[in-house]
């Protein structure tokens, strides 16, 4: 059936393609690299077997634990009106802004040898507990994927009708039967796509590991990698273990693309439903206590980066700010790299006839990981330049890349939108080309294409990832620099950098956000 | 003159037929059951849906492989036909010239379509602050400086009031005289037809009729229009 007479201009057409089959090169020739660098489907010695069962076992725990949390959490918000309850679900975004390095940092605070949670342990005399290792590993996937969880989980409870609630009550039902007649029925749905969505977020998370972990009994994957790399410059072992990790994400990403997982960026989520089965005073104050408690987790270690930090945010010395320029052009380049790919891309899956590979070609960099990826880059770049060189380039590359996936799904909604609600008018007044692009596609995308700015540089400004592989002291980034700050124990300069940091990746959110919205 | 020569178009299990000439300068109702393909008729002849078999044609031209925006036709949808983040005389501008690089001239002609259309000092307005009426205007404007031999109107004023409906149709017709346009209007409403055009095209049954004068045929009506009529709308005609 031929329904447009003009589907998708040949310019766009070229441009989408250029941008797609960029994108293809940029992910597969490393992957390629790799597989070619590891000779073979590599023997594993008993180190590596151990990082693999770490590795595993660590990320079921976290995504676990996680959704586990996540349902009640969910549920007590889906069913309650309080002030403050926007505000609480817009906090629940901003761990996705936050970088990992800061997180650590404040989750060290609280929970660290001379955090709050062992002062208030020793303060009863009982022993103090690590954070390092697999426990700490999970605390901080957990307070990563927590609000992620919740945000997803409240979709599903925000897409059952109000209608049947309103029937339920009717109906006489208690709470019980509103659980196994429409709250069972969505979680069954929905939460098998997001163990594994977590699971594989789990299972590439380099940061996490190299902060809080290692040690032969604390070490993943990637992070083995990153060892072999850096420490013992083995790149064949680097490369073989990149297969292994290359298979291992390959594998959980196949599987949750099959599974339902709805976007994160859902509208809706402010709207309480009118609830009738859920007034009793003690489902009350559970859910009072339930939401409480969630949001003491997630706000004691932002707290804590604050108060921390405060005091010697001025007084930062000198390689800190030289990295925190560093850092914010990075993540200048970054974006414009980032929404100069996604938009031919996402126009032209929105046209009618759209090219359905593309669709599949940006979500491809969920699948892979940073370590792998730059392993592979510096396989194949490294007649041509060192590790130090290649940093940054690679590093402005692989953050651009990474973030492709959520821009692309959040401007491709709108394009289509866009498509359905103006693409017969503007074909009928022949507006094409650039002129189009000015005059109806920028203005009408502005907003979500804001918004994907402002991720993606907020994202590249807080990677800690390909940049640890190949950085030297003239080319390190701010979380980078805040690493090192961390490892050589000054404290006081670490605390000051950390909410720099996080300054600079939530501002450089809010300005993009906000340049999206305009005026209004 | 408009000619459909043997036109068909498959959607999946929707056909439907054409193969008629209207024209130059007649006004002209399609009316028919919903779903019967009178937006769908339109659709072709604008562009925006490419016929199976068949040709479509403008005083003798072919127009298969002439883009929609290239096409002697001006096309008024449903809804849709303002741009929100534009201003009035912009949307109206438009019209003038799709990138919107518009001379002094073309600015007065812009003023000009505004006044002729009753929007006097509403150019700089966002369409959203305007009323379904006024908004209607805006198009009308619009096609008045596009100034193409054919307009087509898919249902644009639906959502207005009767009276309101009335006036749209009148202004339309006055423009179409100025610009000696051919007018093809979708409509639901028999009565719609009966004031507004000389000529009707019924789309029933898969297949659309050459135009008929308007009084002879609804003073003897065939079997598919009875149908569609019923037996009360005959009797309010």
């Amino acid at each position: 059936m031929a329904d447009r007479a003009q589907p998708v201009s040949l310019g766009l057409r070229l441009l989408s393609g250029g941008a797609g089959a960029a994108l293809l090169a940029f992910v597969l020739m490393p992957l390629i690299a790799v597989i070619a660098g590891a000779e073979g489907w590599p023997r594993l010695g008993p180190q590596d077997w151990a990082a693999l069962r770490f590795t595993l076992s660590q990320a079921a725990l976290s995504a676990g634990i996680s959704v586990a949390l996540g349902i009640p959490v969910a549920r007590a918000l889906a069913r309650r009106r309080f002030p403050g309850r926007g505000l609480l679900v817009t906090l629940l975004g901003a761990p996705f802004l936050l970088p990992v390095i800061v997180a650590v940092n404040g989750l060290l605070a609280i929970f660290g040898r001379g955090g709050l949670v062992n002062d208030l342990l020793a303060a009863f005399g009982q022993d103090r507990v690590s954070v390092y290792g697999f426990g700490g590993v999970v605390l901080a996937h957990v307070f990563f994927n927590l609000p992620l969880s919740v945000r997803l989980l409240l979709q599903g409870w925000a897409a059952i009708p109000a209608e049947r609630f309103r029937l339920a009550a009717s109906l006489g039902f208690a709470p019980a039967d509103v659980a196994r007649h429409l709250e069972w029925p969505m979680l069954r749905a929905l939460v098998p796509g997001l163990f594994a969505t977590i699971f594989l977020i789990c299972l590439t998370s380099f940061a996490v590991a190299l902060t809080l972990g290692g040690g032969p009994r604390a070490t993943t994957v990637e992070l083995t990698i990153y060892q072999a790399f850096r420490f013992d410059f083995d790149l064949g072992r680097a490369a073989a273990l990149g297969l292994v990790q290359l298979v291992l994400c390959a594998a959980t990403a196949l599987l949750a693309a099959r599974l339902a997982v709805p976007s994160a960026f859902g509208a809706g989520l402010d709207r309480p439903v009118e609830r009738w089965d859920s007034s009793g005073r003690l489902i009350r104050g559970t859910d009072a206590g339930l939401l409480g408690a969630a949001s003491l987790f997630l706000l004691a270690p932002l707290a804590a980066v604050v108060a921390g930090g405060l005091p010697h945010l001025f007084d930062l010395p000198a390689p800190v700010w030289g990295a925190a320029v560093r850092s914010v052009q990075v993540a200048a380049v970054s974006t414009v790299l980032a929404l100069g790919l996604a938009l031919p891309i996402a126009l032209a899956v929105s046209g009618r006839g759209g090219a359905r590979w593309l669709e599949i070609a940006g979500m491809l960099p969920l699948a892979t990981s940073a370590l792998v990826a730059g392993t592979g880059f510096f396989l194949l770049l490294r007649g041509l330049a060192g590790p130090a060189a290649l940093a940054l380039p690679v590093t402005i590359g692989l953050n651009a890349m990474m973030a492709l996936p959520f821009v692309l799904r959040a401007v491709i909604p709108s394009a289509r939108d866009l498509q359905a609600d103006y693409g017969r008018l503007a074909d009928s007044l022949g507006m094409g080309g650039l002129a189009r692009l000015r005059i109806v596609t920028l203005p009408r995308l502005r907003r979500p294409l804001g918004f994907a700015a402002g991720l993606t540089a907020a994202l590249s400004m807080g990677d800690l990832g390909v940049i640890a592989l190949f950085a030297d002291e003239d080319h390190a980034t701010l979380p980078m620099q805040l690493y090192r700050l961390m490892g050589a124990y000054r404290t006081e300069d670490a605390a000051g950098a950390a909410l720099l940091l996080l300054l600079l990746s939530l501002g450089i959110f809010w300005l993009f956000d906000k340049g999206g919205r305009g005026d209004a | 003159m408009l000619e459909l020569d043997r036109l068909r178009i498959v959607q999946g299990a929707f056909v439907l037929e054409a193969d008629l000439a209207v024209g130059r300068g007649s006004k002209v109702a399609v009316i028919g059951p919903s779903g019967a393909g009178k937006s769908t008729l339109l659709l072709a002849i604008a562009g925006m849906i490419l016929p199976d078999s068949g040709r479509i044609r403008w005083d003798g031209m072919d127009l298969a492989d002439t883009p929609p925006g290239k096409r002697p036709v001006t096309i008024l949808f449903q809804d849709q036909n303002l741009f929100p983040h534009l201003s009035v005389a912009d949307n109206v501008g438009l019209g003038l010239s799709p990138s919107l690089h518009l001379t002094v001239e073309d600015r007065e002609a812009v003023d000009g379509a505004l006044a002729r259309t009753g929007l006097e000092g509403l150019g700089e307005r966002k369409p959203g602050t305007l009323s379904g009426g006024q908004q209607s205007r805006v198009a009308i404007a619009r096609a008045l400086l596009r100034a193409r031999p054919l307009m087509l109107l898919d249902e644009p004023f639906a959502a207005l009031g009767p009276a309101l409906k009335e006036e749209m149709l009148a202004l339309v017709g006055s423009v179409a005289a100025e610009t000696g346009a051919t007018v093809l209007t979708v409509s639901h409403d028999p009565e719609d037809a009966i004031g507004f055009a000389d000529e009707v095209i019924l789309v029933a049954n898969g297949v659309a009729t050459p135009p008929s004068p308007t009084q002879a045929l609804f003073a003897d009506p065939p079997e598919a229009l009875r149908d569609y009529l019923g037996a009360a709308g005959r009797k309010r005609l």
